[in-house]
């Protein structure tokens, strides 16, 4: 088995607030294989968001990363073997992690208005940040000279599929639509040759038949240039499309893992099968009632004791899942289920 | 239609604490004030001004003497400190000031003598007052007990006027007006912001160019102006009420400007069309669905605004131009530090401008204590 | 040219005829009119008693333009609002007064998208779902406690919240509050502006249950708007299709999803994620985006997307045309194309 590019491991992040603190991220692990898709699916609050940005060391105050590793292999340079560096480790605003952000790990942001200034062209932006990250198109350290950067933009435009890219690198963001302004930053994601992307929700802020481009065009893209990526969506539609395996989060937790095909049709989580149920198909019977998950999501200061689902669990097997978190254990070839129904209740963290 | 039937839908879980019930019913104030709370300069300042706004109330009983007594040969009087302990024993006095008339200068010298004791008791019987015009009292917090002995606790001016006395007074005109202007501003503010801000249209863009032309004069210009149009035969009170109403009327603009603001993006809101669809009429929506909404806001800018009213008062009284003597305010108090030679003779006399400093101050971290607090859905 | 004549022999409780909603483009310093966009262009629907008529399409394309016309928080430019009232006396609504409109509100109720946004944060439950009932004539409080606690019991919140504020609540909960005070005044049309889409999908289906029951128990008829073709499908007994301010296609549920006759909805029916990873994606058929309300093409608004556009489309505007009973469909092509979907 090849070894894996991001590698997370008892992630914990806490939010110390004046109320009390709030475990956002309550001991994840989960692997990214170069070149893999992994979807992160969950409701608001299952630590998605959180878990991402711990990734690229942007996690706000108060917030901190209280324990884990999150390790990450840098492809060696100048004939130098590969390293592991453990993000965790870097200090936020040094230069290996500028050097790791958005050069090795890009992001697409949920909202592209906000992500490009309104002051500068688009290409300009990207630009700059192909003349930042030179190394990474560059190797021997030579530099690029902005009429050079430029024509990487114009390419990578044209990768896109974003018509007549000569004249809309020296556009403006708000001079361009939607769907060609997700496009912009799609490419300024990939403009530095990235190992890992990270999707943020990318077309949730846009239409169906814009999200039905994107998604095509990621495929593409991933396809071509072999990037890793990471696609964080609530949407189960989006995440059967897009990811080769996937994250089920739930209140800070791994709840499942698996193949995208085993976590579709062989649910193991008690909590993955009824959020499968409570999608409207639109294949399905119509104006019946949907099943639904019982109660409400606990409030963060509320944490359930034990598996934080059992409260709202129909398939809640004893006291155990009320006494002991269950820990993630392998049940099948490459799926991985928290829950006393699967394992030996021996088996706590 | 019947009335709906009571069989609950979907019930769902409760998993709360007893901390969330406590919040869940808590008003905007509550929330407010629970995170005003937090902030302890805030909390600090607040304490000053309400020291401040007991003197408004009755600064007669703070006072240790008739602010307006002269005497002559007691001018320039420096600072006599307080001792609280005699010989071990709680017994406050204060040091006994001895004079002597220099021969060169012809000037009287002051030095205090420790060996002569005035008695100061608190709670003590002196020049009788009456309190909000009310009722007849001669009580005073802290005064000489020796009727006969007058004591000075921030020194005296030319005229021998008792400094502590006259800054009592000076501080009921001064947080006064600054109130009392703020006030008027607040509610030309609203009510023509609320105007501009709900109905758009020409009326908006007349209050707009209104706000443009009054922001655009120069203030101290227009100050000097009006205040020399002030009859001189005026009593102090008359003119006490004329100088609010310029302040404020100058003052509201900054205001108007911000309650319009709060409109336009609330009536963009959603639960303001749902009180439109349920039927609310025009006045309901504004008064109880816009206007409660961002009074919060409101209150905050208001005693941010404060200060800036108190600074003008001084200002304007220090130019002779505002509140005239017999009334006391701290820019009239200031007045009397005119020159630099009395400057160099009778430093005390700048006291009521650390007053200032501090008023000003207090208003500032109260008002940024509450724009911090204002915004509890902020989070 | 109207979808007036249904399969269903229900009798319409709102019919919208020609319906137009034009917003000005100004320019310059004295705001010179330069053009307008077209928000809502010439729709005509019926939506009949005890139905839930969907509304879907893209960001711009009209509905919510359409929704807030009927609830009059717009005014329509022209066009009919006929709302059929209790006494089944037929009312323009299109034509009210600001005053004429006041009795008519309780009859007509909204339940809004953004959870957050739509109750008042400076008030309890019990003023936000009860200020519909003070308005309209309910004063005596014992009275209106009793009804808000019923309310609230109906949409499966405990009565005892009625003193919270909504910040103690989350968004499916607040939802909740919402359709409470929506019915609180006992309305006949509610109009269901994107209900479920700001909403976990967890807390998306118990709120869709909630509206599927409600709906049984009080007879209501719902125009729901949604983005989300699934949702749509769940809920509704109709849907209407809407492009760049337009009327596209109505027809029955279970006609429109299994043999659409517009382009523009097979694609957008195509172009949905469907949950199920072994189902193949489809090649995407739409390209382009959507055209700008304020400058739409020629002829049929679709053509420049169209897979099948002919010449005739580029200059001819096709009208709404009924090719068979209560099936609605914009296009010069409906009888010819196959679109059956994959489905």
């Amino acid at each position: 088995m090849t070894a894996p590019l991001l590698s997370v491991r008892d992630l914990h992040v806490t939010f110390g607030l004046d109320e009390g603190s709030v475990r956002a991220v309550d001991g994840v692990s989960f692997d990214v294989l170069p070149g893999q898709v992994v979807g992160i699916v969950g409701e608001s609050g299952c630590g998605k968001s959180v878990t991402m940005r711990s990734i690229l060391q942007l996690v706000d105050e108060p917030g901190r990363i209280k324990q884990g590793e999150i390790l990450y292999r840098m492809p060696g340079v100048d004939g130098q073997p590969e390293t592991v560096v453990d993000l965790t480790k870097l200090a936020k605003r040094g230069p290996q992690m500028r050097a790791i952000r958005g050069a090795e790990i890009a992001l697409i942001p949920q909202e592209p208005m906000a992500a490009f200034s309104p002051v500068h062209t688009v290409g300009d932006q990207i630009i700059e940040a192909i003349q930042l990250h030179h190394r990474q198109w560059r190797p021997d350290g030579s530099g690029l000279s902005r009429a050079e950067a430029r024509e990487i933009v114009v390419d990578l435009f044209r990768d896109v599929g974003i018509s007549m890219p000569d004249q809309r690198v020296d556009a403006y963001s708000w001079q361009l639509s939607g769907g060609l302004r997700q496009r912009a930053m799609i490419a300024m994601a990939l403009s530095c040759k990235p190992r890992l992307l990270i999707a943020d929700e990318p077309t949730t802020a846009i239409d169906v038949t814009t999200q039905a481009q994107v998604l095509a065009l990621l495929r593409e893209l991933q396809r071509k240039y072999g990037t890793a990526i990471i696609f964080i969506t609530h949407d189960l539609g989006v995440i059967a499309q897009m990811a080769n395996s996937v994250v089920v989060m739930y209140l800070g937790r791994v709840a499942e893992q698996g193949p995208v095909d085993a976590i579709f049709h062989a649910p193991k989580h008690p909590y993955t099968r009824a959020l499968l149920r409570s999608i409207p198909s639109i294949v399905g019977q119509t104006q019946v009632a949907l099943p639904t998950i019982a109660g409400t999501l606990p409030h963060p200061f509320n944490r359930p004791s034990g598996c934080p689902y059992h409260p709202r669990c129909d398939e809640r097997k004893g006291p155990e899942c009320a006494a002991r978190v269950p820990s993630l254990k392998p049940v099948d070839q490459g799926q991985s289920v928290s829950c006393f129904l699967h394992h030996d209740s021996s088996d706590t963290q | 239609m019947s009335t709906p039937q009571t069989k609950p839908v979907d019930p769902i879980i409760e998993t709360e604490s007893l901390v969330e019930e406590r919040i869940s019913v808590a008003s905007n104030w509550t929330l407010v004030w629970w995170r005003f709370r937090k902030h302890h300069l805030a909390m600090a300042s607040a304490a000053i001004l309400m020291a401040l706004y007991a003197i408004v109330l009755c600064p007669d009983f703070f006072s240790t003497q008739d602010p307006e007594f002269t005497e002559a040969r007691q001018a320039f009087i420096p600072v006599q400190g307080v001792n609280f302990f005699d010989e071990g024993r709680l017994d406050p006095w204060v040091p006994a000031i001895v004079g002597k008339r220099n021969p060169v200068t012809l000037r009287m010298e002051w030095r205090t003598d420790p060996s002569q004791k005035v008695r100061v008791g608190f709670f003590v019987p002196g020049t009788e007052y009456k309190v909000l015009g009310l009722f007849k009292s001669n009580l005073h917090l802290i005064g000489s007990r020796d009727q006969s002995q007058r004591i000075f606790l921030l020194g005296s001016d030319r005229l021998g006027r008792d400094q502590w006395s006259r800054i009592m007074h000076g501080t009921q005109t001064s947080m006064t007006i600054g109130l009392v202007a703020v006030t008027l501003s607040v509610i030309l503010g609203i009510v023509l912001g609320g105007i501009s801000g709900y109905f758009g249209g020409w009326i908006d863009q007349f209050i707009q160019r209104l706000i443009e032309l009054l922001q655009s004069v120069p203030t101290i210009p227009v100050w000097l102006a009006l205040s020399a149009a002030l009859p001189r035969e005026w009593t102090p009170i008359q003119v006490f009420f004329a100088i609010t109403i310029i302040l404020s009327l100058i003052g509201w603009t900054t205001l108007g400007r911000e309650v319009r603001g709060h409109f336009l993006a609330l009536r963009e809101e959603d639960f303001v069309l749902a009180a439109e669809l349920a039927g609310c009429s025009r006045a309901r929506i504004i008064l109880r669905h816009m206007v409660p909404t961002f009074l919060s806001h409101i209150i905050a800018t208001s005693s941010l605004a404060i200060p800036a009213m108190i600074i003008n008062e001084t200002s304007l009284s220090f130019l002779g131009l505002g509140i005239r003597p017999p009334a006391i305010s701290w820019g009239v108090l200031l007045q009397e530090a005119q020159n630099i030679q009395t400057l160099a003779l009778a430093p005390w006399l700048l006291i009521p401008g650390l007053l200032v400093i501090v008023a000003v101050l207090a208003f500032n971290l109260v008002g940024d204590g509450l724009r911090d607090a204002s915004d509890p859905y902020s989070k | 040219m109207t979808a007036s004549h249904s399969v269903d022999t229900k009798q319409p409780l709102l019919q919208i005829r020609d319906l137009r909603k034009f917003f000005p483009i100004t320019a310059g310093v004295f705001n010179k009119t330069v053009g307008h966009v077209r928000a809502v262009d010439d729709v005509s629907f019926d939506v009949f008693e005890g139905e839930t008529l969907g509304l879907v399409g893209e960001s711009g394309c009209g509905k919510t333009t359409t929704s807030r016309c009927i609830l009059r928080a717009v005014d329509p430019t022209s066009g009919q609002i006929l709302f059929r009232r209790k006494n089944d006396e037929i009312v323009d609504l299109a034509k009210l007064t600001r005053e004429e409109l006041q009795p008519l509100r309780a009859e007509i109720q909204m339940i809004f998208q953004d959870p957050f946004g739509s109750l008042n944060p400076r008030m309890t439950l019990f003023d936000n779902v009860g200020e519909p009932l003070l308005v309209n004539g309910m004063t005596n409080r014992a009275e209106r406690t009793d009804r808000v606690a019923d309310l609230l019991k109906l949409v499966g919140l405990r009565p005892e919240f009625m003193h919270r504020f909504p910040h103690a609540f989350s968004g499916g909960q607040r939802q909740r509050i919402g359709i409470a005070r929506a019915l609180s005044t006992n309305p006949r049309l509610v109009v269901a502006d994107e209900p479920v889409s700001a909403l976990d999908v967890s807390v998306q289906a118990q709120v869709l249950n909630l509206l599927l029951e409600l709906q049984k128990r009080l007879g209501l008829t719902f125009l729901f708007v949604a983005h989300d073709l699934s949702v749509v499908r769940h809920i509704s007994d109709r849907v209407a299709v809407m492009y760049v301010g337009q009327l596209v296609e109505l027809a029955p549920t279970k006609t429109l999803f299994s043999r659409p006759r517009h382009p523009y909805t097979s694609a957008l029916m195509r172009a949905v994620p469907v949950p199920d990873p072994r189902i193949p994606v489809g090649e995407v058929t739409l390209k382009g985006e959507v055209p700008s309300p304020a400058n739409p093409p020629t002829g049929c608004y679709f053509h420049p997307r169209c897979r099948f556009a002919t010449d005739r489309c580029k200059v001819e505007a096709p009208a709404l045309r009924e090719p068979t009973p209560g099936h609605f469909v914009r296009c010069h092509f409906a009888d010819e194309l196959d679109l059956t979907t994959a489905f």
